[in-house]
């Protein structure tokens, strides 16, 4: 593997809310066009890292970073870097579906209207394609115009999977993407992610074990701040190098 | 036990009821009172005169009764008090929502809530005494007290309550839909703009319907500052007398059961109609966007 493949390495990360250091020097590598799974117990800091990668902890007063996150090669945290451009390159779904209050057309145009596209036929071309990549567009074609929370919850999901896919993203950020929905909507948003693998880098954040084999090429253990172990996602789950990687994969703490 | 347990909670029943239906009995008394002390007056005058009469001289002989240029004062000073207080309200709340800083915001919303307290007499005074002569020396006009003056008191009135509950509204709207327009790449000014304001429309509409409608009624500022001359306004500093404010000049000179009271209960029931209407409207706005709530599943 050349570092061409690399696509964001994290590097010496510490992170703050305040005075609680939640991150404690994360060193990790993101290779493209592969799923890396995000696994750890509720507080371990994954979803806190994840966030840390498209800058959304900025969000929250109080919160610091120290260490760096390579994009490319750039610092994303550099002072130089415009952080609406870095969100645009870095798509991001949510542990629960977002949508706006707006019709399922213009949930998906909004990202390419805010980059500043005004071309009609493009938004257009490009609401359908987003909805066909998230597999979604054969059950809304017929009711693009009407709100989009009169979907069901699984489809409100892959709703915010097309959106976020319509900017085009380089890198997608998902944060429990299926942590609110059944296991019917939850095998067609892992289905979803196997098949964009091959345009995106995607990182997933996931509290269910299975998903994490059954979706993810590589697997990083996350326990109180702490990355503790990174592998192939096999290697991981059938044999962890360490006590605590194995102990929580088999369920006996978490 | 159970039984007496039962009663008590039968008596309550009874109790809460009985409480109820009379404050609506009396509200609808008040209704009635108003629509009998008011409609004979279009014995003397039709319907058509009374409203679209472009004089108002109750007390000569023979008597005019148009309240034309009243309806006109009221609803003009209600658009250019709006025009005023929904932009200053609104953007004062988005601010304090969204752009201020904790600490900033937690120390402002409650001198804004503080001025909602203000009695209407106080601003009243204040626009008679401090603003009039201003206007009066800025614009070089005859009379401070006039249609601006008064749409700006009454604005004053108005941008507390709509700031602060707006402010309201705009807070509630759940984090996840502001964090889903920045991850797609808008800036803070755009998702404020395209996301957060329409979210909280409905409650922004709330806020702009209790903040307009303390104003649409309001009869103190008016009197004072208002100028009182019954007639069409040609500019924004002209003398007018709102409908509530003829009301309540004339109404102790008016003989009961004079066309003069007939006429001016009247005028209540145009004003009663007016604030109605207004009410309808701005509670059809406010349903018609609400928000059916955050993604549900």
């Amino acid at each position: 593997m050349t570092d061409n493949n690399l696509k964001i390495i994290s590097a010496n990360l510490d992170f703050y809310y305040n005075d609680f250091k939640a991150l404690h020097n994360v060193d990790l590598k993101f290779t493209k066009q592969q799923v890396t799974a995000l696994i750890g117990p509720s507080g371990c800091g994954k979803s806190t890292y994840l966030r840390c990668l498209n800058r959304m902890n900025d969000l929250i007063p109080g919160t610091r970073v120290d260490g760096e996150i390579l994009m490319d090669g750039q610092d994303i945290y550099d002072p130089s870097v415009d952080v609406v451009l870095l969100r645009r390159r870095i798509g991001m779904v949510f542990q629960k579906p977002n949508p706006f209050p707006k019709t399922i057309f213009e949930n998906i145009a909004y990202g390419m209207r805010v980059n500043g596209i005004k071309d009609k036929a493009f938004i257009e071309s490009h609401v359908e394609k987003s909805l066909n990549q998230a597999a979604l567009w054969e059950e809304v074609k017929d009711r693009l115009y009407e709100s989009a929370l009169g979907l069901s919850g699984g489809q409100q999901q892959r709703l915010c999977i097309a959106r976020a896919l319509a900017v085009e993203p380089e890198v997608l950020l998902m944060d429990e993407p299926c942590s609110a929905l059944d296991p019917i909507a939850t095998q067609k948003i892992e289905e979803l992610i196997q098949g964009l693998k091959k345009e995106y880098t995607i990182i997933i954040v996931t509290h269910s074990m299975q998903q994490a084999a059954r979706v993810s090429d590589v697997t990083a253990f996350f326990y109180m701040g702490k990355l503790i172990e990174v592998g192939d996602t096999d290697t991981i789950f059938t044999k962890p190098k360490l006590r605590q990687t194995e102990d929580y994969i088999t369920g006996r703490f978490g | 036990m159970a039984e007496k347990a039962q009663t008590t909670e039968k008596m309550m029943h009874i109790f809460f009821f009985c409480i109820a239906s009379a404050s609506i009995t009396i509200l609808f008394l008040i209704m009635i009172f108003l629509f009998k002390e008011g409609l004979p007056i279009f014995k003397t005058v039709s319907v058509k005169a009374f409203i679209f009469g472009e004089y108002w001289y109750p007390t000569s002989d023979p008597a005019d009764f148009g309240i034309f240029p009243l309806i006109v004062a009221s609803l003009t000073v209600t658009v250019f008090s709006a025009l005023i207080s929904i932009p200053l309200g609104v953007m004062t709340a988005v601010y304090l929502a969204e752009i201020a800083s904790q600490k900033v915001g937690e120390i402002v919303k409650p001198v804004v809530e503080l001025l909602a307290a203000l009695p209407s007499v106080v601003i009243g005074f204040f626009g008679m005494v401090l603003v009039a002569p201003f206007l009066q020396r800025i614009f070089d006009i005859p009379t401070g007290l006039n249609l601006f003056n008064a749409s700006l008191m009454l604005a004053f009135m108005a941008v507390p309550t709509i700031c602060s509950i707006s402010e309201d509204a705009i807070h509630s709207v759940p984090v996840a839909l502001k964090e889903a327009s920045m991850a797609l790449g808008a800036t803070h000014f755009e998702t404020i703009i395209k996301v957060i304001v329409p979210a909280s429309i409905s409650g922004i509409c709330t806020a702009i319907i209790l903040g307009m409608s303390r104003a649409v009624g309001e009869t103190m500022v008016v009197l004072m500052v208002a100028g009182g001359a019954a007639m069409v306004p040609e500019s924004v500093f002209d003398p007018v007398r709102p409908m509530p404010a003829s009301i309540a000049a004339e109404m102790g000179e008016a003989p009961i059961g004079s066309d003069h009271y007939y006429a001016l209960f009247a005028t209540g029931i145009v004003l009663f109609i007016f604030t109605l209407v207004f009410n309808i409207v701005a509670d059809y706005i406010a349903n018609k966007y609400r928000q059916v709530g955050e993604a549900s599943l």
